[in-house]
């Protein structure tokens, strides 16, 4: 069972093989037994997920099922679940019980899709290797000494396991896709405005967006067709046409155009890495595919753009989060602005407190046009390289993070060797455009390397029919962590 | 340019979050290695670009004024630190 | 030393909308603490804001009604500062781009004594949106405060005056002027006592002939005319008496204290500020396409300068009349509709200034709710002018029209109140009034004008009020040479 895709999944199901209930048990005994190792879930609760299930075999039973009804799926506790504990990976909401669904966890409820639980993850989504959750770590379930990445890590950590067929992860400046790339799965994070932000516990605003992490490309597409369409409830969710992003899978690949960024094959790149993703190059190559170097220039300066920006918005974003009217309040405290003091100082974990003082900082006066005003005109640099780029190729490929996982502890005291995770990820997040991250080999230690690919702006279908083919002809995405089976 | 403690201590207390002084000393230290990083940037001629505040450039929709929301400031309080008669309680405001 | 008052205003007027500027949430006022704070309005994590067309709508009205530019392109920033009625630690607010830039608004400041009142034009700097906050209700909860968020999200539009008004009198003048012009277009209920206009008055003074500003105090939170008048009487002593024995004015936030009529700092605002203002990232840029604009323009109503304008040249009433009776659009269209009635737009503007607005005050009624309506005035004033009614008469009648006694004719030929017009029948009178007061007769013939107004007097009392005095005087003068 726990090698299935999610197609398979559903066909049985709807071939009454097995039922969402038997299924969903399965995969809940699969988390009592691996959980405690990988500490892939901050929220279990057994009843709520059968009961889903159930309802699920009703929809099933009554013939009204949708493509994936009665698949469960794992859920980022980023995502507010009416009635259950959402904490956002925080002390300052380890008590918080949402009010109310997120867009997309509504979506996933409407297409009859139990949840299996919410995932663990760096704190407000501030981290690179989930070791800022203020629920623990994750282990990466190829070695548990290893980082799963972050801040999806839970999430990635979850589905290269196999205790779920699939979860929902958010990325802002590459929290699916280089988790995905640690743990050897498939992430796509798509195009900025595609999928509802609504109830999406904001990190930094523009640049925050959902998507899909499962095994593989299939799956990733069957679950973008639920995850995406407009919201009236968030300002920035686009109105499009709906889109079926399965219908190119099949497509060949003959004369696919692919863009080689030189930046992100410079200094800095792992060897291991770089030979797993010329090795893809090649296969691409050999399913009809050409390449052309292309230059992302302003790329090299993502990182500070980043630094600047999320914190900038994240420290706003965070300011609700006061002790007055929900989540955590210190307990002692001499007046109002003591007990937001204390209430701030002990809710919130370092990483978190460190980008709201940088974000207090870049905003503040004096400070504003040389930071966050220069960080905005970069970012249009940085945009302004890939529609260029767009120009000569149809995908842009490169490596989703510089090295494989690295050891727990071994980069948590130095913020900035933290940050250089991100490099080949933020950008996509800056531009807005869609990125997703796919196994591409594994480095003498036996961990996964994950290849990049950024499409241009609703561009997924020809994305996913790039990961498909290439997931086709390799199996990279079917491996599995030994030692867990 | 680099943050002094002062710097720190200021920026603190505008984002409400309590230091003390060995904390702050930290944080100054690493918040200049961050700002080194940042630095970069401030090399970069931007002269007459725009900044850019979204992803995509798009203008903002209008809902229509209608009321559609109903009470729910029972399931909400349940939720809340302190509450009283309806009302959230704060240590006294001071106008 | 002789000194110079500055004031500018910054009104926050709460716009007409049923809904919230950026939620579902219903606007009313009064109801049950947060019954009407949803889950953006109390700020949960993950939720957005969406914007409320009517709220726009009300800023377009407002930009052309005072000749404004309407940004085409507009934006929202987030104004960052931490207190418990503003949810998301930040306020919803427009600085670098607002709605509505520049325009101006024509005030009749009242006469001072015998002089001429005057007419003054005020320059707009700007107006933006942007949400209210919750309350803060400071009545003892164990020594807490209590927060209620059903205003957290009531759109605001904040409309910033340039610093032009030189006394109390005419920041009073400027402040109804806009009031009348914000309830007239329908972009606000105008209730000073709910919160819906609430002025924030930024004071300072120079000495007469310096051309900087001095330091200037601003009072906050003014919800009356009165309390605005009070306020900056007081602050203005305040800073010339503090500047003359040698102080210097601090830049501060104060408070007005009606009971005491003082002014005191703000505690909440000693520490200094830094709202980190920058582009909500939750919200585009608002586009205003011109189809809409000019939608917008073409059902705007006559505004009240237009209306003076010609109330002065159609009806010949004064400048100051015709800015009081274009105080609110019902009493202006009450009394064209009196005055089209009776063809008498100088009598119709003194009965509709004079006894019908002290009879509505009395009573303490809207226009809306007025037991005499325009017709009617319009029919009485037609009777004034015939000679039907003398002015003592028609405030029988008037009085019988607000009782609801019936229509004009009925209540006069009902309480025989019709003017006596016939001169036999008031020429009989007249011969008895001379024949018992000769007396009065030989001091007028001596030269004591005075003692012609006392026989006037004694005529109508004979005639128990119903002689026509033009009348009474012209027979009495023929009569007396």
């Amino acid at each position: 069972m726990p090698d299935t895709s999610l197609s398979a999944l559903a066909a049985q199901l709807a071939a009454r093989q097995v039922s969402s209930r038997e299924l969903a048990q399965t995969y809940l005994d699969r988390i009592a037994a691996l959980n405690p190792a990988i500490n892939a879930f901050i929220t279990v609760d057994a009843e709520k997920t059968l009961a889903e299930a159930a309802a699920a075999d009703a929809l099933i039973a009554a013939g009204n099922a949708g493509p994936l009804t009665g698949v469960p799926i794992a859920h980022k506790d980023i995502f507010c679940t009416d009635g259950w504990l959402t904490t956002c990976g925080s002390k300052m909401l380890s008590n918080f019980v949402a009010p109310y669904d997120a867009h997309v966890i509504q979506r996933f409820k409407a297409a009859g899709m139990p949840s299996l639980g919410k995932t663990n993850m760096d704190e407000f989504a501030m981290g690179s290797s989930n070791e800022t959750s203020f629920f623990g770590a994750v282990k990466n379930p190829w070695n548990p000494a290893y980082v799963p990445g972050g801040s999806s890590g839970g999430a990635a950590a979850c589905v290269a396991a196999r205790m779920a067929p699939a979860a929902t992860g958010t990325d802002t400046g590459g929290s699916i896709r280089q988790p995905a790339a640690l743990c050897g799965i498939t992430g796509l994070k798509p195009t900025y405005g595609l999928v509802s932000r609504f109830g999406m516990i904001a990190f930094a605003s523009s640049l925050d967006q959902a998507g899909p992490m499962a095994p593989s490309a299939e799956d990733c597409a069957l679950l973008l067709n639920v995850m995406t369409g407009f919201d009236p409830n968030d300002s920035t969710s686009l109105e499009r046409d709906k889109e079926d992003y399965t219908r190119d899978l099949q497509k060949p690949l003959a004369g696919l155009r692919v863009g080689l960024p030189k930046e992100f094959f410079a200094e800095g790149l792992n060897s291991e890495v770089a030979a797993a993703v010329d090795a893809a190059v090649n296969e691409l190559k050999k399913l009809g595919a050409t390449t052309v170097e292309i230059s992302l220039a302003n790329s090299k300066l993502a990182i500070p753009v980043y630094y600047v920006l999320a914190p900038a918005e994240a420290s706003s974003n965070l300011s609700r989060f006061d002790g007055v009217r929900y989540g955590y309040r210190a307990p002692e405290y001499a007046d109002l602005n003591d007990m937001y003091a204390k209430t701030r100082a002990q809710g919130f974990g370092a990483e978190v407190k460190r980008r709201i003082l940088i974000g207090t900082y870049v905003l503040s006066h004096g400070y504003y046009d040389a930071y966050y005003l220069q960080a905005q005109k970069i970012r249009r640099l940085i945009a302004d390289d890939f529609a260029e780029a767009f120009k000569a190729c149809d995908v842009i490929l490169g490596p989703t993070a510089p090295g494989t996982a690295f050891k727990l502890g071994e980069k948590s005291d130095d913020p900035v060797e933290m940050y250089l995770n991100d490099l080949y990820t933020i950008p996509a997040n800056l531009a807005g455009l869609p990125g997703m991250s796919l196994p591409c080999g594994f480095d003498a230690q036996g961990l996964p390397i994950g290849l990049q690919l950024v499409g241009n702006y609703f561009s997924e279908a020809k994305m996913l029919n790039v990961a498909h083919q290439y997931q086709r002809a390799t199996d990279w995405h079917a491996r599995r962590p030994e030692g867990l089976q | 340019m680099s943050l002094s403690q002062d710097d720190v201590k200021r920026i603190a207390a505008l984002a409400r979050i309590e230091i003390d002084d060995a904390q702050a000393q930290a944080t100054q230290t690493q918040l200049n290695t961050i700002f080194d990083l940042i630095a970069a940037m401030q090399a970069v001629d931007t002269g007459g670009i725009a900044p850019m505040a979204h992803a995509q450039e798009v203008f903002q929709r209008l809902r229509d004024d209608a009321v559609t929301e109903t009470d729910r400031h029972a399931v909400f309080q349940a939720i809340a630190p302190a509450v009283e008669n309806g009302l959230y309680l704060v240590p006294k405001v001071i106008e | 030393m002789k000194w110079e008052t500055v004031i500018g205003l910054e009104v926050h007027t709460q716009l007409a909308t049923k809904s919230k500027i950026f939620s579902g949430s219903s606007t009313a006022f009064g109801a049950a603490p947060n019954t009407q704070a949803s889950a953006v309005d109390i700020a949960l994590p993950g939720v957005l804001p969406v914007l409320n067309r009517g709220a726009v709508e009300c800023a377009i009205r407002f930009g052309l009604a005072i000749g404004a530019n309407l940004n085409r392109v507009n934006v929202f920033d987030r104004k960052n500062y931490f207190y418990p009625d503003l949810p998301k630690g930040y306020q919803i607010s427009q600085l670098a781009r607002p709605i509505v830039e520049g325009g101006a608004l024509k005030i009749v400041v009242p006469s001072t004594g015998s002089g001429q009142s005057e007419e003054r034009t005020i320059h707009l700097t700007r107006a933006h949106l942007e949400e209210d906050a919750g309350k803060s209700l400071h009545e003892d909860f164990h020594g807490m405060t209590g927060i209620d968020l059903n205003r957290a999200g009531t759109p605001l539009l904040e409309i910033v005056s340039e610093p032009e008004m030189r006394s109390s009198a005419e920041a009073v003048a400027y402040a109804r002027a806009l009031h009348t012009l914000v309830t007239w277009i329908g972009i606000c209920d105008g209730n000073m006592q709910e919160g819906s206009f609430r002025v924030d008055a930024n004071v300072s003074v120079r000495p007469v002939g310096q051309a900087e500003f001095g330091t200037r105090r601003e009072i906050k939170n003014l919800n009356s005319f009165r309390f605005l008048q009070q306020a900056i009487d007081y602050e203005v002593r305040w800073q010339i008496e503090t500047l003359e024995d040698g102080g210097r004015i601090q830049q501060a936030t104060v408070l007005f204290d009606p009971d005491t009529g003082e002014t005191r700092m703000m505690r909440s605002k000693e520490e200094a500020h830094d709202y980190r203002y920058f582009p909500d990232p939750d919200l585009l840029p608002i586009r205003l396409d011109e189809g809409w604009i000019e939608t917008v323009r073409a059902n705007l109503p006559e505004l009240p300068a237009a209306m003076q304008a010609r109330f002065q040249n159609d009806y010949g009433v004064s400048a100051y009349d015709a800015s009081v009776l274009t105080g609110t659009r019902a009493l202006a269209e009450y009394f064209e509709a009196a005055a089209r009635a009776c063809g008498q737009g100088k009598l119709a503007a003194n009965w509709v200034m004079g006894e019908f607005s002290a009879a509505l005050n009395k009573a303490e009624l809207d226009i809306a709710q007025s037991p005499v309506s325009a017709a009617q005035l319009g029919a009485l004033i037609a009777r004034i002018q015939d000679g039907t009614l003398s002015g003592k008469l028609a405030k029988q009648v008037f009085e019988g029209l607000w009782e609801g006694a019936g229509e004009v004719d009925a209540i006069i030929e009902a309480r025989g109140l019709k003017q006596m017009s016939d001169s036999g029948e008031l020429e009989k009178i007249i011969d008895e009034v001379l024949a018992a007061n000769p007396k009065s007769v030989e001091e007028f013939r001596s030269g004591k004008d005075k003692a012609f107004n006392a026989l006037v007097g004694q005529v109508m009392k004979a005639s128990r009020g119903k002689a026509n005095p033009a009348q009474v005087n012209e027979l009495l003068k023929a009569k007396l040479q």
